[in-house]
């Protein structure tokens, strides 16, 4: 049985963005904490702290889920994908240029958070429906009132994909 | 906000938990899908001195049909319920209530008898099992034990499990192949909590009605016969029986309206 005290101080290593990283926490530590403070990645951010916002979404194991829902001691092991993973070398990544081409972000608080999420979502279906965007948008708040923008973005994509399928089947 | 300090315990099987609980009872949590329980830890409305990590349990994360029964373990992310391809076969009032459990991203933590221990009065799935007549399996050192859901949930986030007692299992009796079933809610924000939550069933012995988010716990009303005409009528009484109560996202009459009115849907989706 694992048990890690109050005061522990416990050793957890996983796999950010395909690399293998190591940080102390205590027992209590939040995931979002560990991410931003023991780790340096700055890019998920806290909001409510308590899964509402959204804002601290992560992927672990290829699933969006709250960072502020769940201990640093329980990503042990555990395959985590965070919004500095999404470009390369800073250039940006498809859906995040359609984020800045459709503004789709004005203070970007939650931007981080809604990009692991429609990431997944594109990964899953190439072309969702409206619908299927506003469902996944529906776990995210916006406070600078940037829904309209956010759904064009990812529509846009949506409809570059169902122009690559229809070439792709010509 | 963060949590107050607490000894994380990761037991290995079991019988492990169920000797933690034995030694700490009220002291002590367990934590699967935290989904509601982190937020509680993380705003302080619970201060454990231990907490029982379960989410890892492999020996837990079962989806089984056994005696006309399924059978739902403690860890299974309702995420995973949701995706079991025999979902609609088993438990069909699930398969229409899961998507409306939290939002996508939580239900990929949350786990399905989390809810039932949480007993939130508006939370989907006790409403489900509530309706469905499920059971819930206790378990402590010395004891397995099923109690109804009916005799559960006693009220608002309050239940009948004892402190030394692990939820290990939730068990819904498999619907009659001619059942049909319907579920509708109204929140604020798809995925927020519930202002009312409606399941329905129509079966051989009639209809049922449950009703979410208006008393402090789901409330089932049984009818052998329901002729449409006084459908109205037995809605507006249920809703005045039950009250409801004002709070800042709506009025006790506008709980009671949408019990009318998406109860009158529900009914009329299973008698179709």
């Amino acid at each position: 049985m694992i048990e890690y005290g109050a005061a522990d101080r416990v050793k957890v290593t996983l796999t950010v963005n395909n690399e293998s990283l190591t940080g102390y926490a205590s027992s209590r530590m939040l995931l979002s904490d560990f991410i931003r403070h023991e780790l340096g990645l700055t890019g998920t951010h806290v909001g409510c702290e308590h899964g509402v916002c959204g804002a601290c979404t992560i992927q672990i194991d290829g699933r969006p889920v709250r960072s502020c829902l769940m201990l640093a001691v329980q990503a042990e092991g555990r395959e985590i994908q965070t919004v500095e993973g999404l470009s390369d070398k800073g250039t940006l990544n498809r859906l995040q240029q359609a984020f800045r081409s459709h503004h789709a972000l004005q203070c970007g608080f939650c931007t981080s958070g809604i990009l692991m999420s429609m990431t997944n979502l594109l990964n899953e279906n190439p072309t969702p429906t409206d619908d299927e965007i506003t469902d996944i948008l529906s776990g995210h708040l916006c406070r600078c009132t940037g829904y309209v923008g956010i759904v064009k973005a990812v529509q846009s994509l949506v409809l570059e994909n169902i122009a690559r399928e229809n070439g792709e089947n010509a | 906000m963060k949590p107050a300090p607490f000894t994380y315990c990761r037991p290995d099987n079991v019988e492990q938990v169920l000797d933690l609980l034995r030694q700490h009872g009220g002291d002590s949590r367990i934590l699967a899908g935290g989904q509601t329980l982190m937020a509680m830890l993380n705003m302080r409305l619970v201060e454990p001195k231990i907490l029982v990590d379960i989410s890892m349990m492999e020996a837990l994360r079962f989806i089984r049909v056994a005696d006309n029964y399924l059978e739902i373990g403690a860890a299974v992310i309702q995420a995973d319920l949701l995706a079991w391809t025999d979902l609609e076969q088993y438990a069909p009032l699930m398969a229409k209530a899961l998507p409306w459990v939290g939002h996508a991203q939580t239900r990929n933590k949350g786990t399905v008898c989390g809810s039932i221990a949480h007993s939130d009065p508006s939370s989907e799935m006790p409403l489900c099992l509530a309706l469905l007549g499920g059971e819930i399996v206790l378990r402590s050192k010395t004891n397995r034990r099923m109690v109804k859901a009916a005799d559960f949930q006693i009220g608002t986030l309050t239940t009948a499990r004892q402190e030394d007692e692990l939820i290990e299992a939730i068990r819904i009796p498999v619907p009659a192949d001619v059942s049909k079933f319907a579920f509708q809610e109204v929140a604020i924000r798809h995925g927020d909590f519930a202002l009312v939550a409606v399941a329905a069933s129509h079966s051989p012995d009639g209809i049922r009605l449950g009703v979410g988010g208006v008393a402090d716990r789901p409330e089932v009303r049984h009818w052998e016969h329901l002729p449409e005409d006084e459908i109205d009528t037995a809605l507006n009484d249920l809703a005045h029986e039950l009250g409801g109560y004002d709070d800042i996202h709506a009025s006790a009459g506008y709980r009671r309206e949408l019990v009318r009115t998406i109860g009158k849907r529900v009914i009329l989706e299973v008698m179709a």
